[in-house]
């Protein structure tokens, strides 16, 4: 399915858009963090929370459980929250 | 391992030969709230070449060189977005590699409330002994060791999860305002069994055992008034150091204080009373001299009522000691004489191995300084920096 890159992670994809693949949220970030190595540390924490400055939409609702299960036309937006310094 | 027994006379006195000091290159690492930055200079520290910003618009909390192979910069890093990470360079940044695995906590049981690294503050070095060796302090309290240098990291020591360390950690709220942090970890270079770490909050603690156990040596060393001074979690240790030129002895720069403490003694003395009283002897950074023990350096400031965190009067200034602590000079020339706001955090005063020694620090304010008479007279090498966590040296052969 299709993920949009917030400009914080495009260190990672060198593009503001990619697609991974899985029925969960969790599986899907899995799949972000094969084809890009590091990236899902940087928005998830050892103890599988989104980080405080990261939100997730998926078909524009935000979504707070990685267990969420998503379909092939889903589209996952990262976006960083509009906070920090 | 090899500690003084307290009969055998340690050499404290600084070697009189300069000729064992091989003309080296300096690399002086510049870790700031915005990126990080190089600077190069050959022998004569005289002219300086400026290589950054690296990692522009990161969070850099410290970036050290490993003077095992004079090549492997590790950087800990985060933003105000991104969770924390660790880069590496083997060719003096011109390209960084992250880290497979940057340093995290155990993910916690079912029902528990796990904690998450904030992000890494402190970064040592192992042993010569043990090549590839790194260890990590992180932000809330942990204890991490890399033993393939800095690619992959793993809890280490039996502290971050113990019930009593846990408690001696305290909580978010017990902790300085950028969050409660691990800091100041030493790796005794007699004895890669024996290391020290400390806490703010949380104290000091040492392991003779290669870090299978910890236990805290904190007696000697004052609280904030009112609290226990037996209550472990209140003591706050800003900055502890170990003497390169007599490895039993360690100074240490305290909220309450600057202490010296002389092994095997368990009790630390508090030496910054004789510093001025108008000045007093709060501070952050805490510097060692590479080779004369009784020769160290401190940064004070304004730690009175809400604690400005500013240089006293607006006047900064390093003291030294020569004689272990027993007087104190003041080494201000070159540096502002007054309306300068500016301290310098725990991370980001140090020294380089140069006869005579080469001091550096970096301001709040992002002012880079240094001194090539051991403080006789400073020069700033650096303005308009943003605000500077953390300033390392590196001799280079």
């Amino acid at each position: 399915m299709k993920v949009l890159i917030p400009g914080a992670l495009r260190s990672y994809t060198e593009s503001s858009e990619t697609v991974a693949a899985g029925a969960t949220l969790s599986a899907v970030l899995a799949d972000l963090d094969r084809q890009y190595p590091g990236i899902r540390f940087r928005m998830i924490d050892e103890q599988d929370r989104i980080r405080r400055h990261i939100r997730i939409f998926v078909n524009g609702e935000q979504v707070r459980d990685l267990a969420q299960p998503l379909r092939v036309t889903d589209e996952v937006v990262i976006v960083q929250a509009l906070s920090g310094g | 391992m090899a500690r003084n027994d307290g009969k055998t006379k340690v050499q404290t006195k600084r070697p009189t030969a300069r000729a064992q000091q091989k003309p080296r290159r300096v690399l002086v690492m510049v870790a700031t709230r915005k990126g990080a930055w190089l600077y190069h200079t050959d022998a004569t520290r005289k002219t300086w070449r400026a290589d950054g910003p690296h990692f522009l618009g990161h969070v850099l909390n410290h970036l050290v060189l490993d003077q095992r192979d004079e090549r492997t910069l590790l950087a800990a890093a985060k933003t105000g977005h991104l969770g924390p990470t660790v880069f590496r360079s083997t060719d003096f940044g011109r390209t960084w590699k992250e880290a497979a695995q940057p340093p995290a906590f155990a993910k916690a049981s079912s029902g528990e409330q796990g904690r998450a690294v904030d992000h890494t503050f402190w970064l040592t070095p192992g042993h010569a002994s043990q090549p590839g060796v790194w260890y990590a302090g992180t932000s809330p309290q942990g204890l991490f060791r890399s033993g393939d240098g800095g690619v992959t990291w793993s809890p280490f020591s039996m502290i971050n999860d113990d019930p009593q360390y846990r408690k001696w950690m305290g909580t978010v709220q017990d902790g300085t305002p950028d969050g409660p942090k691990l800091h100041s970890i030493i790796v005794d270079p007699r004895d890669p069994a024996h290391l020290y770490f400390a806490m703010s909050g949380g104290g000091v603690h040492e392991s003779t055992d290669g870090g299978r156990t910890f236990a805290p040596l904190i007696k000697g060393l004052e609280v904030v008034e009112g609290f226990d001074r037996s209550d472990i979690t209140v003591h706050d240790p800003h900055c502890v150091r170990l003497c390169p030129g007599n490895p039993d002895r360690l100074y240490q720069q305290n909220h309450c204080g600057i202490y010296r403490i002389d092994r095997p003694a368990d009790e630390w003395v508090r030496i910054g009373k004789a510093m001025p009283k108008r000045v007093g002897d709060i501070g952050f950074p805490m510097v060692m001299h590479p080779r004369d023990a009784d020769t160290a350096w401190v940064f004070p400031m304004d730690g009175q009522t809400v604690w400005p965190r500013t240089s006293p009067d607006g006047k900064p200034a390093v003291y030294a000691t020569r004689n272990g602590g027993k007087t104190w000079k003041r080494l201000d020339a070159g540096l502002p004489e007054q309306q300068a706001w500016w301290t310098v955090k725990r991370q980001a005063m140090c020294a380089d191995a140069g006869d005579p020694v080469g001091l550096y620090f970096g301001t709040t304010s992002g002012e880079l300084w240094m001194s090539r008479d051991e403080g006789k007279g400073w020069t700033c090498i650096a303005r308009h920096l943003p605000e500077i966590y953390a300033v390392e040296a590196a001799a280079l052969s």
